[in-house]
């Protein structure tokens, strides 16, 4: 028999009960769709991290306090980054394009009759523009010079400029900031949304401003220069961990502690993408596992299926047999109905997964990136599954006695 | 005799079970039929006359003895061989007809063309043949109607034509009026005849012996062994 023959009896067979054939694909569609969908969900994730990650500036290496000598108890921390390791990181280490500390607060602000509460108060070095990868639309950022004599300027944020101003040019405008007036000398562009960070809503200044006037908290006065976080960007990717090993020893030196004992971690851009990657890497392949499972139930349903078929179908069988067709034709017949069910499901299910992560990506609006490999492995799964679970069925079939299959009512 | 052998057995022997429930349904038969011949095989039932009916058309294979089909020992053949057998040198007709249902009658005749492996056909070539013997059946103006739009009677001229269009050298009827009225069992059985004018072979299993008693022979069966074999007063075509 042909293969176009074989192929033509079992769609005939698949049409003639069009509800139970698509029931039975149900399992393999949702599979497939699961599949899809699924990886197009992290996939999307993944993208948008990495992607507001290295937005936030390439090449950058983070120096955090870690309070490992003293502070874990509970007690006064001691230590830590003050506002000086970053001038001495800028000054001492080679390879460095910039160094950026912040230091934050929340304020009101009061400006042109706008009164907004619960601001964030960002104070930096002059390099943050370059390192953090912002750019200015209006005017300028405050330099170094401003930085060390605490000069009492302000840089807006997109989104806060157009709250507190409108439409009116910001530039050179008075901002109450707490008790504190400062003068506004230039507006960031857009950045949006980077993690859970709002950046256009924030009110830039120097961190010496900050530190003096806005410290956080009564402790936060008495430590006075310490900071959290000083970002270090490198010249050359290449020149990464030499920089890294020199921040080490510099600031250990100037904490008087050995390495091993050091009051402050070192990570980089790349730690951080790093982790991220792993975490939607597991996600991924949990959820990978998870519509795994489902094309294998998919696949149980059809090897269900096909067995009902085969009983209904003895007599049919008897007939093929009494008539010259070898145990193979049955079983390619039964074989290729297996498959044909599979394939076809895979193909909706295809259909139904590109369409269902477009679908949840707009309704959600989270984003899905539909990764070709997945429809890929989803579909050539849906075939294995489908050549799997009919082989039980077909050999059911193949092996049936003539006389029994013709007696069979 | 001039005539060639078409079916030749020796001594066929089927035991069914196992240890004290071993029960023989054919014990030790040899028969032989000639070509053109028209043979009837009755018996009670339990008599052994569907076991050999199996057995002669290749659908199962006797536990001992010989069976030569066409000069081929077919007794010791795999079930791919017998599959092949059954598909270009026996057509078999049914009580109970046994066409695909859903299936058209060109269809379910063309179907035994599609399993021959051995005979390259196109597609075109296939219903060609498949029409001329539905037109030999009288059936030409109902080749696009399915088995359930067509009486009885024309459902068992399909069933023949499909038996016929392999150009078998041996027909097996299994009752092939059982379940037919009287005046569509007579047109079917003055098919076979004509069928055995034209030299068919032809080996028909009946429980009637007024149906048996329109071929040359009848063989009777009795608990597994030939109990007689009777000339119903009619030549043998030589």
């Amino acid at each position: 028999m042909k293969s176009s023959e074989v192929f033509n009896i079992a769609w005939a067979a698949i049409l003639k009960n069009k509800v139970r054939s698509l029931l039975t694909m149900l399992g393999i569609i949702i599979g497939v769709a699961a599949v899809i969908v699924m990886v197009a969900i992290s996939a999307g994730t993944e993208a948008t991290i990495s992607e507001q990650i290295t937005s936030l500036g390439s090449n950058l290496v983070f120096v955090q306090s870690s309070f490992s000598r003293g502070g874990a108890g509970g007690g006064m921390p001691q230590g830590g980054l003050v506002y000086d390791d970053a001038a001495a990181i800028a000054e001492n280490v080679q390879g460095v394009g910039g160094v950026v500390v912040e230091q934050s607060a929340t304020e009101s602000i009061k400006a042109d009759g706008v009164v907004l509460d619960g601001i964030t108060l960002l104070g930096s070095t002059a390099d943050f523009p370059s390192v953090r990868d912002m750019d200015v639309a209006v005017g300028r950022y405050f330099n170094e010079i401003e930085v060390e004599r605490k000069q009492k300027v302000a840089v807006l944020g997109a989104s806060l400029a157009e709250e507190l101003f409108g439409t009116t040019d910001p530039i050179g405008q008075d901002i109450t900031v707490g008790n504190t007036r400062l003068v506004v000398i230039g507006v960031l562009e857009e950045k949006g949304l980077v993690g859970d960070v709002d950046y256009d809503s924030r009110l830039y200044m120097p961190i010496t401003v900050v530190l003096d006037k806005f410290a956080p908290t009564q402790f936060a006065k008495i430590m006075g220069d310490s900071v959290r976080l000083i970002y270090v960007e490198v010249n050359d990717q290449e020149n990464l961990d030499d920089v890294i090993l020199q921040i080490q020893l510099l600031i250990a030196k100037r904490h008087d502690l050995p390495l091993e004992e050091a009051d402050f971690t070192v990570t980089t851009q790349q730690d951080i993408i790093g982790t991220q990657e792993a975490t939607t890497a597991a996600f991924r392949s949990l959820l990978g596992w998870v519509a795994g499972v489902s094309l294998i139930v998919g696949g149980i349903g059809i090897m269900n299926i096909m067995l009902v078929s085969v009983t209904e179908r003895t007599r049919e069988i008897g007939i093929r047999q009494s008539i010259g067709a070898t145990p193979n034709d049955i079983r390619w017949q039964f074989l290729t109905e297996a498959l044909l069910l599979s394939l076809v499901g895979g193909f909706i299910g295809v259909i139904f997964g590109v369409g269902g992560a477009w679908i949840f990506g707009s309704v959600s609006g989270m984003r899905t990136v539909v990764v070709t490999e997945s429809i890929i492995l989803a579909f050539s799964s849906a075939a294995l599954v489908g050549a799997f679970f009919g082989f039980y069925p077909a050999n059911k079939a193949a092996e049936l006695d003539p006389i029994d299959a013709l007696r069979y009512e | 005799m001039a005539t060639r052998l078409i079916i030749k057995t020796k001594d066929l022997t089927q035991i069914y079970g196992m240890g004290d429930a071993r029960v023989a349904a054919l014990d030790g038969v040899s028969i032989s039929v000639h070509e053109g011949e028209f043979v009837a095989i009755m018996g009670p039932s339990g008599s052994g006359k569907s076991t050999l009916m199996n057995i002669l058309g290749c659908l199962s294979r006797p536990t001992s003895g010989a069976y030569f089909l066409d000069d081929e020992d077919v007794s010791g053949l795999d079930k791919v061989e017998l599959a092949g057998i059954r598909n270009k040198k026996i057509g078999y007709i049914f009580q109970s007809y046994n066409l695909l249902s859903r299936t058209t009658a060109l269809d379910n005749v063309v179907l035994p063309l599609q399993y021959d492996r051995l005979t390259e056909r196109t597609t075109e070539e296939r219903k060609k043949v498949a029409m001329k013997v539905l037109e030999m059946v009288g059936l030409a103006d109902r080749v696009e109607h399915q088995p359930q739009e067509l009486s009885g009677g024309q459902q068992q001229r399909v069933a023949i034509a499909r038996a016929l269009v392999n150009s078998p050298v041996l027909i097996m009827a299994d009752e092939p009026t059982g379940n037919l009225d009287s005046k569509s069992g007579a047109e079917i059985m003055q098919l076979l005849h004509d069928l055995h004018n034209q030299g068919a072979t032809i080996v028909m299993v009946t429980h009637s012996t007024e149906i048996a008693s329109h071929t040359e022979r009848t063989i009777h069966l009795l608990d597994g062994k030939i109990d007689k074999i009777i000339g119903n007063g009619k030549k043998a075509k030589q």
